[in-house]
């Protein structure tokens, strides 16, 4: 158990490193999301409608966190790839359960640093005021979508382990679809019909319609001055249906990786660099 | 009747090659090789680019599966046993893999918890590796991008060495290395072995290396193992002054160093 510990605290320790050497990146990715949140929710300011400000800042707000966390363990890979350190961290005897645990973890405090950033930037370019927005029913959803999405962190991962060139893109491509078809910032229903469906099987579509209930969003009851949060009984449909996807998306992720593993072996896919 | 440390019997891996629009063509990187390397010793596999060296040692690492063939390390198979085989190899590979930005002390570290140890006393441990490599403690806290590539494969080979593996794979661990980094290396290796009775499986281009260090040495060209045995054996079976000259009447071929022939192999 302890040799188990040291093992998950390895990929805290990496992450901690590497980002104190790139911090300078680190700084300009954080201001660049915030910047386009703020750009984004100014929409809102300027029409002078504060319900539609605040779909939109739920919108980045929770787009920040939860693509940044997909992001971060989906392109883990592909970074090792990029360092060349990919067979030494395979080579090591650590179970991929607890590789890609600890990876998560580093993505998870990743994404809420970014999410924290972007709250208080919004916070300064807009006029929001979270009184009467249920936040704890907010972190319960967004406790249970983590564990989906960390599941689909972990699909999108198997890219860069099957395909040196082609892996990261692949990534990139599906990060993409989730923004398009989720509803991040405008209602599902404005998209093409044919596109709609694929709304209803992405995590981040129930997670965004719970947290714009316990924001307020939509309430008539909700001012500038205070927001009419919905209790955690009325999202309790979106709590269920990410709470499935997340017990059946998380271990099928990590069994398609471990396969995809096997089968990069076989192929000799692990050596190249990309 | 002591069982040897390593044990490969007819192994075979090959790889797709893409050749044209639709067409595959199957390259035999290794092809029916058979050896064993017995506790303690240091065998040699000498080769050109392309002769299979990297794609054995990875296969070896549980980095590759092979299509067939039978593989023991200690007590434990390959394909079946990987994960307790990872727990007593070290690997030094031609190119020294690292997170360039980060220190050596950190890449240490990294690698120290990835096996489940204590920094502290990993540490310690490293330090004295680095030592006996003819290495500055000051040099610990210098990022791997401000090394040299001698300094880097000292470190490399610290990595190898902090787990205290009993077998050590080494791929090419002295290609590029300036003659007194080399020279520090091969004896330290040679110290290693004296006193920790390490098996060492070493891959090199270097004939006058593969002398000094290894007990036995094979011939390795096109995938195949086409002699074996101690320098004094090869030389004599092949007529050759040299160990050079008896590759390369035993082999046909001739040793040239290049850094990387995964790339001529690997789709």
């Amino acid at each position: 158990m302890e040799a188990v510990m040291r093992q998950t605290w390895a990929f805290l320790f990496r992450g901690y490193h590497i980002t104190r050497r790139y911090i300078g990146w680190v700084i300009v990715f954080n201001f660049y999301a915030l910047v386009t949140s703020a750009t984004v929710a100014l929409i809102g300011v300027a029409e002078n409608n504060y319900q539609l400000t605040l779909t939109l800042i739920v919108g980045a707000l929770l787009w920040n966190y939860l693509s940044r966390l997909y992001e971060e363990i989906a392109m883990s890979i592909a970074y090792e790839r990029w360092e060349g350190t990919l067979e030494y961290t395979f080579m090591a005897p650590v179970s991929r359960a607890v590789h890609l645990l600890g990876v998560s973890l580093f993505s998870l405090l990743n994404s809420i640093v970014t999410s924290v950033i972007v709250l208080l930037g919004l916070m300064l370019f807009t006029n929001l005021n979270l009184r009467g927005a249920n936040l704890p029913g907010v972190l319960v959803v967004l406790a249970v979508s983590t564990v989906a999405f960390v599941g689909l962190g972990l699909f999108a991962a198997v890219f860069p382990v099957m395909s040196p060139e082609r892996g990261a893109e692949a990534t990139h491509i599906f990060q993409g679809s989730l923004l398009l078809v989720s509803g991040v910032y405008y209602p599902i229903d404005v998209l093409p019909r044919w596109l709609q469906p694929l709304s209803a099987i992405s995590p981040a579509t129930y997670t965004l319609s719970a947290c714009r209930k316990l924001f307020g969003v939509g309430n008539s009851g909700s001012t500038a001055e205070h927001l009419a949060g919905a209790p955690l009984s009325a999202v309790w449909h979106e709590l269920l249906v990410l709470a499935l996807m997340g017990a059946i998306i998380l271990p099928l992720g990590l069994f398609v990786f471990v396969r995809i593993e096997a089968w990069a072996k076989k192929k000799g896919k692990l050596k190249r660099t990309g | 009747m002591q069982q040897p440390a390593i044990q490969v019997r007819n192994l075979r891996k090959s790889f797709s090659k893409r050749t044209g629009f639709r067409k595959k063509s199957e390259l035999l990187a290794v092809n029916d090789v058979s050896f064993h390397v017995m506790p303690g010793e240091t065998y040699g596999l000498l080769g050109p680019n392309g002769s299979g060296k990297s794609s054995l040692i990875r296969i070896l690492s549980t980095l590759l599966i092979a299509d067939s063939g039978y593989v023991r390390l200690l007590d434990f198979t390959l394909p079946a046993q990987a994960e307790e085989v990872r727990r007593i190899i070290g690997r030094v590979s031609v190119d020294a893999a690292f997170y360039k930005k980060l220190s050596a002390r950190e890449n240490l570290l990294y690698t120290a918890l990835l096996y489940g140890q204590k920094a502290r006393e990993a540490e310690r441990r490293v330090i004295r590796i680095l030592d006996q490599l003819g290495m500055e403690d000051t040099k610990f806290s210098t990022p791997l991008e401000e090394m040299s590539r001698g300094m880097q494969q000292k470190i490399s080979i610290a990595r190898a060495l902090m787990i205290n593996p009993p077998l050590l794979l080494l791929d090419e661990p002295t290609t590029g290395l300036d003659p007194k980094s080399r020279r520090d290396v091969q004896s330290f290796l040679e110290d290693l072995q004296a006193r920790e009775g390490t098996t060492i499986l070493l891959t090199t281009h270097d004939m006058a290396e593969a002398e000094r260090l290894c007990v036995r040495i094979g011939f390795l060209a096109h995938g195949r193992l086409v002699a074996e045995g101690t320098a004094a054996q090869l030389m004599r079976r092949s007529g050759a002054q040299t160990l050079d000259d008896a590759f390369i009447k035993l082999t046909g071929e001739e040793l040239v160093e290049e850094e990387d022939e995964m790339a001529l192999v690997e789709d």
